[in-house]
């Protein structure tokens, strides 16, 4: 298997007035294709920034991110979204849906902006697959929690990206539709053979993945394979 | 481009749960075109109609007009053109109106011929614009009549005579109705005229003669050759193209206030443009962010908005254009009063088209302003909803539209007003303008923040530190209500000036009536009733008529010939009404020379004493000879002195001044000056006069005053219209602004009120922001209007400049009034709502 990603020697420095804050250093790890993983750590320990640098959403101080061979961190912001378009899937916390979009509209957007012709016969595929068929014409302010979180997982699912960044996807939710949501993304991963990042403070969520690197105060504490894992991976 | 179906769907698509929220931005651009192009429909109506209606306005193809009859050498001239003429002499009088008992000042227009040859002379019934020609009767202003009550039939007299009258006159010939508010027209036939008595040797008396030329003859090339013989004797030619040329020009200025209201509307629309377009990309950052972090790039997330933008700006600028095509039709109503002809209110393409071009170009320019920052959005907002955009480096676009804006600017002042220093002047004026309320916006946050009074209680400090906090509107607003409230205050005071300028005559023991019209033998028993009155005869001069005909060496001609001499036309053609005392009038004051008083006989010379600034329109000094011809006789005379005369008391003030010893033998009429304490002893004395000496005219200061207050009053009403629109938009402007804020407010106070703070709480801090913002905003446009109208006084007006606080006072109260009620309907979510509603809703 081919590295998909790998990060080398990474570090983030925030400046905060003219004091520099040190989220991330000296950060090593590679992610195989079709990997599921977790990225675990206490609140402020820079999860949700190693996301950021590792899906191209920002630029790291010092060290590379590279997606395959190609370095991230020297693409520009326009050459990192054309990546993003073609290669990375998303899903949030607080799910993040275009409120002035309906359900499908929202699923069809990744692959519009490839230009796809079948985006919306894909779309409906996808929203079917999540149980939401019959809402697709809604708006999220429409849906519960869960169900925009389901619109989520069909939208990053949708230009079949190679590798899904997940920030604590069920953060949001109650503890059965936390359940729900969780057994769709695994599954949805599975026939759609992705990379999957899930980046949680929920071991319980981190558990059911393959492999759980831990992160403290921006440093990488342990980085093991899990071995009670529920995923196959 | 690739990807254009994808931008525009996904335009349209946003756009849909949004138009809404994009109303404030589409009213802005609205109102800004509506006054744009209203104002200049009507301009270019203006122009067409004089152009089509010039022949009637002058009535005649061609005019001769002085103020003395024509010489017996030009009559000839005239009398040699071919076609038929007409004669009107033009004089001010007091008309008697017994069945009323009534007096009244009146322009008096005396005609012989079929005039006018072109338009008609609009009377109530019809035939009294012709019956009057050949009967005793008269064509009274119909306002006028209205006002006293008169009905046709009635009987009026004028001077010596009395007339019945033969007709309502519904509009005055050629000039504009509010002219009639000072002295109402009345037209009589000129055989009538002599009984009235009112024209004597040295009477003002307008003369105009009137030829109604044949098809095909060259009227301009006739008055091309003739000009300098007529002018040098004092009388001027006017063709019907001149007089649209004067017309023209007379509207020049009017087009220059209307063009200035529709670029302060204009330019309160752009900034409406820009913060609601800011408002708006405000809210869809998180939207936008999510798609950048689905793959789209900065610049295609940018045309999804600009699309938006641009269709909707598109829509509104239409509407604009419709809008002011509609209101063009009540500007001609307004200003009707104002204007000697009817201007036609059909569709003017050439403004709707300008008002196209000209919309669409500010629209897109200042919606680029907040536009082109969403190409900078980073995707990293998705996961961190407070990540800020890193500042410092400096987008290079910013600077690009800014100086698209400022070129777009004068290229629009440029197109307006064809000038191009005067444009540019205005550009930068412009500029410096806004550059100063920013200025004064950013002080006034330093300085309430250095000087923070810490001891003020919790509400009052709350109100005020939201001046300076983030997302503050203190900018904008400063600017957009500073700019409408100096427009206003502007206004105000300048009304306010000109009526105290004109009431301070008044003022103490300065004279406030003139009779005049005063024949020699009239003098003595005039002086005696007006003592008998109890009033003063502050001052009674005789007024003689002398024409100037050589000057230190040359005649009047080889002068005028002479164009580098550069002498006054005005001063030398004039028939100049002198007269002879034998001291300096006290009002006057030597600026140099000696004032002599009398002329001894003999061979004494005869010095007179000149108005300073009459003598340099001469180009004359102390020492130097003049001739003139006292009514046939030659008269050499020196200058002993130069005077310089004040104009604001209302009394005879003459350029020439005689000694005693030269003209008592020659015709001349008296002027006789008095105060009156009240206005019943003026109307009574007025009465007195007027039925007594039917020739004497007298016109007193109240009626000057409630003249020139009724026309204040139609223009100020014209000026508060148009205002209206500035206004208008400035308070889309300040309801924007206060939006931008908005969402920043209610967490603020949601926050405050779960915490424990009362609704009255959050009602008075609210309430101390919105007054301290209008407070602010309109002390700095008041400052602005106080700073300009002091120059326009003093500059232009040329007026002793003071302010009455009493509107000014009323401009603030409404303009802070305004901002705190529509500060407080825009909060009012945030009380009447419990806080968890409001917090989920956030959340949502």
């Amino acid at each position: 298997m081919r590295d998909i990603l790998k990060v080398e020697n990474l570090s983030k420095v925030y400046k905060s007035g003219s004091k520099n804050l040190t989220v991330l250093e000296g950060i090593n790890f590679s992610i195989k294709e079709g990997e599921v993983l977790s990225i675990v750590g206490p609140s402020g320990s820079g999860k949700t920034t190693l996301l950021g640098l590792c899906a191209g959403l920002d630029k790291a101080t010092t060290g590379t991110v590279s997606f395959y061979d190609t370095v991230i961190n020297t693409l520009t912001e326009d050459e990192r979204a054309a990546l993003r378009s073609e290669n990375v899937g998303f899903i949030f916390q607080n799910f993040q849906l275009i409120p002035t979009l309906s359900a499908l509209e929202n699923v069809m957007i990744p692959l519009e902006l490839q230009g796809n012709a079948k985006a919306k016969h894909r779309s409906l595929e996808l929203l079917e697959r999540v149980g939401l068929s019959d809402r697709y014409d809604h708006y999220p302010t429409q849906l519960s929690g869960g169900e925009q979180q389901r619109v989520s997982l069909a939208r990053a699912f949708s230009s079949n990206p190679k590798i899904l960044f997940a920030d604590e996807p069920t953060g949001n939710l109650d503890d059965e539709t936390s359940h729900n949501v969780e057994s769709l993304m695994f599954e949805l991963n599975k026939e759609e053979n992705t990379t999957l990042v899930i980046v949680t403070h929920d071991m319980e969520l981190a558990g059911k993945t393959k492999r759980i690197i831990q992160l403290k105060g921006g440093h990488i504490v342990s980085d093991m394979l899990n071995e009670h894992t529920t995923v196959n991976a | 481009m690739k990807n254009l179906k994808f931008l525009i769907r996904t335009a349209y698509r946003d756009s849909r749960q949004n138009r809404g929220k994009l109303a404030m931005f589409m009213s802005s651009i609205i109102l800004g075109i509506a006054a744009l192009v209203a104002i200049n429909s009507f301009n270019y109506n203006l122009v067409n109609d004089i152009d089509r209606q010039a022949a009637s306005l002058l009535g005649a193809d061609l005019t001769v007009n002085g103020n003395r009859e024509i010489a017996p050498k030009l009559k000839a001239k005239f009398d040699s053109l071919p076609g038929e003429s007409a004669r009107e002499l033009e004089l001010f009088s007091m008309a008697s109106l017994e069945d009323v008992n009534e007096m009244q000042f009146v322009r008096l227009k005396a005609l012989q011929g079929n005039f006018p040859f072109y338009g008609k002379l609009k009377t109530v019934p019809v035939e009294a614009a012709t019956d009057f020609r050949n009967s005793n009767g008269a064509l009274v202003d119909d306002g006028f009549m209205i006002q006293h009550g008169l009905s046709v039939g009635d009987s009026i007299k004028l001077g010596y005579a009395t007339f019945y009258i033969a007709g309502r006159l519904q509009s005055a010939f050629g000039s504009a109705g509010v002219t009639s508010s000072f002295a109402p027209t009345i037209y009589i036939s000129l055989s009538e005229l002599n009984k009235t008595k009112l024209v004597k040797e040295g009477s003002l008396v307008d003369y105009t003669y009137y030829k109604k030329l044949p098809e095909g003859f060259d009227a301009d090339a006739w008055e091309e050759e003739q000009k300098m013989l007529f002018r040098n004797e004092g009388m001027r030619i006017t063709t019907v193209k001149e007089r649209k040329e004067a017309l023209n020009e007379a509207f020049d200025m009017l087009n220059y206030f209307l063009n200035a209201v529709a670029l302060v509307s204009l330019l309160l629309g752009c900034i409406g443009v820009a913060s609601s377009v800011f408002i708006y990309v405000k809210n869809k950052i998180p939207s936008i962010a999510v798609l950048r972090c689905l793959g789209l790039k900065g610049r295609q997330a940018f045309l999804i908005y600009f699309i938006q933008i641009f269709i909707l700006g598109s829509i509104a600028v239409a509407l604009g254009a419709f809008l002011g095509s509609f209101i063009q039709l009540i500007l001609p109503l307004l200003l009707s009063d104002f204007l000697p002809l009817e201007v036609t209110t059909v569709l003017s393409w050439k403004a709707i088209g300008e008002g196209l071009v000209v919309g669409s170009t500010v629209t897109i320019l200042f919606a680029l302003l907040p536009l082109i920052s969403v190409r900078r959005i980073s995707p990293l907002r998705t996961l961190r909803s407070s990540f800020e955009e890193e500042e410092g480096e400096r987008d290079y676009l910013s600077w690009l539209v800014y100086f698209g804006i400022i070129i777009s600017i004068f290229v629009f002042l440029w197109y307006l007003m064809s000038d191009l220093i005067m444009s540019a002047y205005f550009t930068v004026g412009l500029i410096l303008s806004f550059v100063l309320l920013y200025s004064v916006s950013k002080a006034i946050m330093w300085a309430v923040r250095k000087y923070f009074p810490r001891k003020w209680s919790f509400v009052l400090r709350q109100g005020l530190a939201n001046l300076y906090r983030p997302n503050n509107q203190t900018q904008t607003l400063l600017i957009s209500i500073g700019l409408g409230t100096a427009v206003l205050a502007m206004l105000f005071i300048i009304q306010g000036l000109l009526l105290k300028n004109v009431q301070q005559m008044d003022a103490g023991n300065q004279p406030n009536m003139i009779l005049y019209g005063i024949e020699t033998d009239q003098r003595d028993s005039l002086a005696a009733m007006t003592r008998e009155n109890g009033l003063p005869l502050i001052q009674q001069v005789p007024i003689v008529t002398i024409r100037l005909e050589e000057w230190k060496g040359r005649t009047k001609s080889e002068w005028l010939a002479d164009t580098v001499a550069d002498i006054s036309r005005w001063a030398a053609n004039r028939e100049a009404r002198v007269t002879y005392r034998d001291s300096l009038d006290p009002f006057d004051k030597l600026v140099a020379g000696k004032f002599i008083g009398e002329y001894k006989g003999g061979n004494d010379s005869i010095f007179v004493s000149l108005g300073a600034d009459f003598a340099e329109q001469l180009k004359v000094g102390i020492g130097d000879e003049l001739i003139y011809n006292v009514q046939g006789t030659r008269i050499k005379t020196y200058v002993s002195s130069l005077r310089k005369l004040d104009f604001t008391k209302m009394q005879a003030r003459f350029f020439i001044v005689f000694p005693t010893g030269v003209l008592e033998e020659a015709p001349q009429f008296h002027v006789l000056v008095t105060k009156s304490p009240d206005t019943k002893t003026t109307a009574e004395f007025r009465g007195k006069v007027v039925t007594a000496f039917p020739n004497v005219s007298v016109v007193d200061l109240g009626m000057i005053l409630q003249a020139l207050g009724d026309i204040l009053d139609k223009v100020s009403y014209i000026i508060k219209f148009m205002a209206a629109f500035s206004i208008l938009t400035g308070l889309i402007v300040l309801i924007s602004s206060l939006l931008l804020s908005k969402f920043q407010r209610i967490k603020e106070s949601v926050l405050l009120r779960t915490i424990g703070a009362s609704r009255k709480q959050i009602l008075q801090i609210n309430a101390t922001e919105y007054v301290l913002l209008g407070a602010l905003s309109a002390a700095t446009g008041i400052c602005i209007s106080l700073a300009g109208s002091f120059l326009l006084a003093t500059f232009v007006l040329e007026l002793p400049f003071n302010i009455q606080w009493l509107p000014i006072l009323a401009v603030f109260l409404f303009v802070v009034g305004l901002t705190v009620v529509i500060g407080m309907i825009n909060t009012r979510e945030v009380v009447s709502k419990s806080p968890l509603e409001v917090l989920r809703k956030e959340v949502e």
